[in-house]
């Protein structure tokens, strides 16, 4: 296929990685908004220290509680995700073991993810 | 005879600890453990959502290793993590517009960060424990 763009216009902005400033701007996106939502975490901790089981699930069962924690979750583990990465990538000097760390935060992150999230679903919809 | 150049060791540049520490970049290295330990430590947050996802068994097993003084310990460090590295993350956003960057000035900012940050999680645990007794 012909690619009318020029080679300048291609990389401008971008940098060897393809995704120019992408790291650095996902992770303040991430953590401007983690802020309000960590912030609603803490204090919904606080409220629930010392509630019952029925309690606890009646809580994280209100729809704009699940939500805030949905979002909060999705935020706080791709935060990680970047932070971890910038470690690896700083650390860790071994090719094959950079690699497979990086595969490893991917992972991990995503899995952590899931697991909450799959979780305040579930308590959300009752089952 | 000399070794050759591909042979030497390569000369590096002095990295971490050959400098004195001083408060930015204590800070800055606090910064990232804090990070790091939070990456681990959502795992406590992951596993209480489970056992409220799973049944009253398993909360009820969560909540008493969390209760116990070990658990309330963790869980103490867990806050002062939090509560650091989001102190943290705000001044990084200041820096990020370019304020606060005097040299005199950010230290005294960066001295001042463990002691917010202990101060802030200190609050957060009485409010929590009055918020219990009510």
């Amino acid at each position: 296929m012909t690619d009318f763009r020029t080679p300048l216009s291609r990389v401008r902005g971008l940098g060897a990685a393809r995704e120019g400033t992408g790291h650095f701007w996902y992770q303040r996106v991430t953590a401007a908004a983690n802020i309000p939502l960590i912030l609603f975490f803490v204090g919904l901790i606080i409220a629930l220290s010392d509630a019952s089981f029925a309690d606890v699930r009646a809580t994280l069962a209100n729809p704009f509680i699940t939500v805030l924690l949905v979002l909060a979750v999705i935020s706080v583990t791709y935060h990680m995700k970047l932070g971890m990465q910038m470690i690896i990538e700083d650390y860790v000097h071994d090719e094959f073991l950079k690699i497979v760390s990086l595969m490893l935060n991917i992972f991990y992150t995503l899995i952590v993810g899931a697991v909450c999230i799959f979780a305040l679903l579930k308590i959300a919809f009752g089952g | 005879m000399s070794k050759s150049a591909a042979t030497r060791p390569r000369p590096l540049s002095p990295h971490l600890f050959i400098y004195k520490p001083i408060p930015t970049m204590v800070m800055s290295i606090v910064h990232r453990i804090t990070g790091a330990s939070l990456y681990f430590g959502i795992l406590l947050v992951a596993a209480w959502l489970l056992a409220a996802a799973t049944s009253e068994a398993w909360f009820n097993t969560v909540s008493a290793i969390y209760g116990s003084w070990l658990g309330l310990l963790v869980l103490f460090g867990f806050t002062w993590s939090l509560v650091h590295h989001m102190l943290g993350g705000v001044r990084h956003f200041v820096m990020d517009l370019g304020l606060g960057l005097d040299k005199h000035f950010s230290t005294k900012v960066a001295a001042l960060m463990p002691v917010v940050s202990i101060a802030l999680t200190v609050l957060l645990w009485v409010v929590g424990f009055m918020a219990r007794g009510a």
